[in-house]
């Protein structure tokens, strides 16, 4: 089980609480936390990564384990305590403007 | 008895007023979608409780939202939005190729027939169209390809298509506009287009009388006379009396012929409204005054409308989108401000009261006068 935190927005759009739970198969890397999460809240695609190139959003980042992971491969694997649920994998919204 | 909806678009959110066809006691709806750009929503004109709405944010990119009850519960729909094909590459603001890269959607037309079916114009400038009810859009890409797309360059808001006409009489026939390309017309349903500016003159741009390159802000039709357009230009208020093949100024006695919105009155196809704007510099109204120009007689003669609007330290504007008429017997008239006001006419505009005064800067306006 892999914990996700959203942004408001996010959460929102996606009629989610703070945190939600993605049961995933197989290596868990940010792409496939992606992937599940955007098949279990399709409203999601196109909202975190480009859906044509699949970049993250330039003003989103990830972070976990009081790291940011937004400029890891998608593809590496992401922190033990985030695949075994100890610590959440958190999307932030950048504050950004005046 | 009869009631109007009036749909608003602003910075962080949509609202929805309604009120019976006094117009007097309102009912006000929202935020919805709260701290979203909402830059349109819109009914559909086969069933008036389908709702579209394009939500955006520079975080989060592009949604858009249906409702099948007026606006009261929303579902997500499909947002992906495409290129068919290469994207190419148009002219960036210094002149140089810049390649074509999906920002928003501006503007949503649901058909005058087919609730499932909506026309979506886009940043940058493409027309889309989905069949299923906003799950799946796919763009018309004879606009961008028929020949003059690599000259496109931006407008100050980007390189927008926000003006999406359909012709009711004609139903392969409609008209678009793209800030600052200009109008376009196809007549066979978006296979092929024409670039429709010959009378445009832009002192602005390098050949001011050139096919292409005008900043077109708005164009209106009246539904009973189609083949008669109205049109804001960044400078100049125009009419073509031959479906865009030629326009002519009508910008008469305006105090200033600078603006964003014009409409048409919904009974008298001469009577058209306007808000001018000081400059393209200032882009506030005129001498601090919020006066809406009403001309009886399809351009060139124009009366200030300001019975019950701000007539000193005024310092907003009306975007492009941001005026729409009911079709009561007695026209109302609604525009939004970027100030957050949304003012009706229940009388045509002879007088004005606003239903909201407070709201985040208001993007667009439309109405829906429901049996």
């Amino acid at each position: 089980m892999v914990r996700v935190i959203l942004p408001f927005h996010l959460r929102n759009l996606a009629n989610v609480g703070s945190e939600l739970t993605l049961e995933l198969k197989g290596p868990v890397t940010q792409r496939s936390i992606l992937d599940e999460l955007e098949a279990k809240y399709p409203m999601l695609r196109g909202a975190i990564r480009d859906h044509i190139t699949q970049q993250r959003r330039p003003f989103l980042r990830f972070f976990a384990c009081e790291e940011d992971l937004s400029h890891d491969s998608p593809d590496a694997p992401v922190p033990e305590r985030v695949a075994s649920g100890k610590e959440p994998f958190v999307i932030i919204g950048a504050i950004a403007g005046g | 008895m009869s009631k109007v909806r009036v749909l608003v678009g602003t910075r962080k959110g949509a609202f929805i007023l309604e009120s019976d066809g006094k117009r007097e006691q309102w009912d006000i709806r929202g935020p919805h979608f709260a701290g979203w750009e909402i830059y349109h929503l819109k009914g559909s004109p086969a069933d008036p409780n389908r709702l579209y709405v394009s939500l955006s944010s520079g975080w989060f990119g592009q949604q858009i939202q249906r409702s099948n009850d007026g606006g009261n519960a929303w579902q997500p729909v499909g947002n992906k939005f495409a290129y068919e094909g290469a994207a190419g590459t148009h002219q960036w603001y210094d002149g140089t190729p810049h390649p074509w890269e999906f920002k928003r959607v501006w503007h949503l037309e649901p058909s005058l027939t087919d609730p499932d079916m909506v026309y979506a114009g886009v940043e940058d400038a493409a027309l889309f169209c989905t069949t299923d009810g906003g799950q799946n859009w796919h763009e018309l890409p004879a606009l961008r390809g028929h020949g003059t797309g690599p000259q496109w360059q931006p407008g100050a808001g980007g390189l927008c298509l926000h003006t999406i006409i359909l012709d009711p009489s004609h139903s392969k026939r409609m008209w678009i506009a793209i800030s600052a390309a200009g109008a376009f017309r196809s007549d066979d349903g978006g296979q092929t287009w024409k670039p429709i500016n010959r009378g445009l003159h832009s002192q602005y741009i390098p050949n001011p009388t050139a096919e292409v390159g005008h900043c077109v802000h708005h164009i209106a039709m009246h539904r009973l006379r189609p083949g008669v357009l109205f049109m804001q230009k960044h400078w100049d208020v125009m009419r073509s009396d031959d479906a865009g093949e030629q326009w002519i100024e009508v910008s008469g006695n305006l105090p200033t012929d600078f603006g964003f919105v014009i409409d048409v009155h919904a009974h008298e196809p001469e009577t058209i409204y306007v808000v001018p704007i000081k400059s393209d510099s200032e882009r506030y109204v005129h001498e601090g005054k919020l006066r809406v120009f009403r001309s009886s007689t399809g351009g060139n003669e124009w009366e200030p409308l300001t019975k019950g609007l701000p007539q000193s330290h005024c310092y907003v504007n009306v975007l492009r989108d941001a005026m729409a008429v009911d079709s009561l017997d007695e026209c109302g008239i609604y525009f939004g401000t970027t100030g957050g006001q949304v003012y009706a006419s229940a009388d045509a505009g002879e007088t004005w009261a606003f239903i909201v005064r407070d709201l985040p800067a208001v993007l667009s306006i439309e109405v829906q006068t429901l049996a």
